[in-house]
């Protein structure tokens, strides 16, 4: 086993080495334009992306004409949201979303509603999940758009994206979804969920960073947007820019592999997980799985280890590579907004841990990363004043604390 | 986020970790921080009554690793010092001798305010009028 491992699949993904093995040729010896139209340089070019286009439009069930290529998700959500809104201007000026989506999707938001675009952010259960019957009454006639994740980056918990599609669809709203962590590791089907734009990214899924896609539906409705970048007027007019050939080999090489391992990989992940999760609470009192058990990404977990800072817990099994929902680790200086959203405490949402497991991961290194997490844990709570109290039967909530 | 050497080495071998009884005379108790903050100190110290120099010093955090380092080095700093000698520390000799980056700042701004409330907690129980700048 080398150290250090690597358990933080949810923020990037080591690149599969059949994935790079795609790519190369496209560096070097094919390095044509995709948009050369009158020479074998630019056909060779064409072919690769369209076969990448073809690849990817698999995996989620989709037609090969309905992917626009991009340079990664955060671009795909913000061509989604942006493009929709001036597109739709007419119709209503109204969209929906939810508080734990990524920054990629609410500052997105913040900078419409800047423009007169009215945004509504559900609130959401304590499980994490959304609440489709204040989904549906938040509907009005000025809706344009709703836009929920997939699954989500910190807790893993996966929406009932069919059920709000399904809403979507019988308002005659547009859905979006942000599908980055969902797309090639749980099975996600454009047409029976009802999705009418998704964001996917290369790196989350073995594949190179740097490239993207949204799939934008064509049929039943046909969804227009307004572009975002003026140029060439690649991908229909959507996304003008030469195409990244290489890069999208690679993320169509990379949903390749994804669709036809999703099955076998999802069992192993699952059980991996399963393994961690009875481990630490086994030998930790005091844990708490943040997010829904039930409905979540098969290779995640987010754990808070009451009294037990989370930046210390990281420092202390500094050769395992994981994140943590403290503010300490944060730019921002504030506890995870996720674990706010569920309701946590600002003291919980300082003691937790994301672990994302990922296709590399073998169960050697789960083990050596619980034995790990729960010796720092136990040393850290030797260490804690609040862990002190909580034994003396202190009422932490009682307690008269001197902010600062 | 790269650590010093010195925070590495105070959160590897955290020195004079424990509680002194909340009880004793001689025993002074700061605590401050909130665990909504994602920082805690408690910080003890025990004085001899004749001398007024502290001769003992525990500490107990809850926070970051330079939150720990700060606390564990003030109490290296507290043991043998005078009461007033210890109302000199400033949270600025900490951030210079752990090498602190300005985003921790705030974690030797907290054991200055231990030390400030262990010796304040100290004065009260011992009926000497609280200074001023026990309070700062």
């Amino acid at each position: 086993m080398k150290l250090p491992i690597y358990l933080d699949n949810h923020a990037t993904t080591p690149m599969d080495p059949r994935v790079l093995q795609a790519m190369m040729p496209y560096f070097t010896e094919y390095f044509g334009n995709a948009a050369s139209r009158n020479h074998s340089f630019g056909w060779v070019a064409e072919e690769a992306v369209e076969k990448a286009r073809k690849q990817i439009a698999q995996l989620i069930g989709a037609t090969a004409k309905e992917i626009i290529f991009t340079s990664g998700a955060t671009e795909s959500n913000n061509l989604a949201l942006k493009g929709v809104a001036e597109m739709y201007a007419e119709r209503g000026n109204h969209i929906i979303t939810a508080a734990t989506e990524h920054k990629a999707i609410l500052d997105t938001c913040k900078r419409l509603e800047k423009e007169g675009v009215r945004v509504t952010y559900l609130p959401l259960k304590g499980d994490g999940l959304v609440d489709l019957d204040m989904l549906r009454e938040s509907i009005t006639d000025k809706t344009i758009l709703v836009t929920i994740m997939y699954a989500n980056n910190e807790i893993g918990v996966v929406q009932p994206v069919r059920e709000i599609g399904a809403i979507c669809k019988e308002k005659g709203v547009l859905f979006h979804t942000d599908g980055v962590q969902a797309v090639g590791k749980i099975p996600v089907n454009v047409v029976d969920d009802n999705i009418d734009l998704l964001s996917l990214s290369g790196h989350k899924i073995y594949g190179p960073k740097g490239v993207g896609a949204l799939y934008v539906r064509r049929r039943n409705p046909r969804v227009q947007l307004t572009a975002q970048m003026d140029g060439g007027g690649h991908e229909r007019g959507m996304r003008s820019g030469t195409l990244n050939v290489a890069g999208i080999a690679g993320l169509g090489e990379a949903c390749e592999l994804a669709r036809l391992e999703m099955a076998d990989e999802m069992v192993r992940l699952a059980s991996l997980r399963e393994k961690l999760k009875v481990k630490l609470e086994s030998s930790l009192e005091e844990t708490y799985i943040n997010g829904s058990m039930e409905h979540r990404l098969p290779g995640n977990l987010n754990i808070s280890f009451a009294y037990v800072e989370g930046e210390s817990l990281l420092m202390g099994i500094n050769d395992v590579a994981v994140s943590s929902g403290s503010a300490c680790t944060s730019a921002t200086l504030e506890p995870s907004y996720v674990l706010k959203a569920l309701g946590l405490g600002d003291d919980l949402a300082h003691t937790s841990i994301r672990f994302g497991i990922g296709r590399f991961n073998t169960e050697e290194e789960i083990d050596y990363t619980a034995d790990k997490v729960i010796s720092v844990v136990n040393k850290l709570r030797e260490l804690s004043p609040l862990w002190e109290m909580f034994k003396d039967g202190v009422d932490l909530s009682k307690v008269q604390w001197t902010a600062h | 986020m790269a650590y010093s050497t010195k925070v590495i080495d105070h959160y590897d071998n955290p020195r004079n970790v424990g509680s002194l009884d909340k009880a004793d005379p001689n025993v002074g108790t700061g605590m401050v921080g909130a665990p909504e903050c994602g920082d805690v100190m408690k910080l003890q110290i025990k004085v001899n009554p004749e001398t007024q120099i502290i001769e003992d010093a525990k500490f107990k955090t809850f926070g970051c690793g330079s939150a720990i380092a700060s606390s564990s080095l003030a109490t290296e700093w507290l043991k043998g010092k005078s009461v007033d000698d210890a109302l000199q520390i400033k949270n600025t000799d900490i951030v210079t001798e752990l090498a602190l980056p300005p985003v921790k700042i705030h974690c030797s701004v907290l054991a200055e305010d231990a030390i400030k409330a262990a010796i304040t907690d100290y004065k009260k129980k011992t009926g000497v009028a609280v200074e001023a700048q026990a309070t700062a």
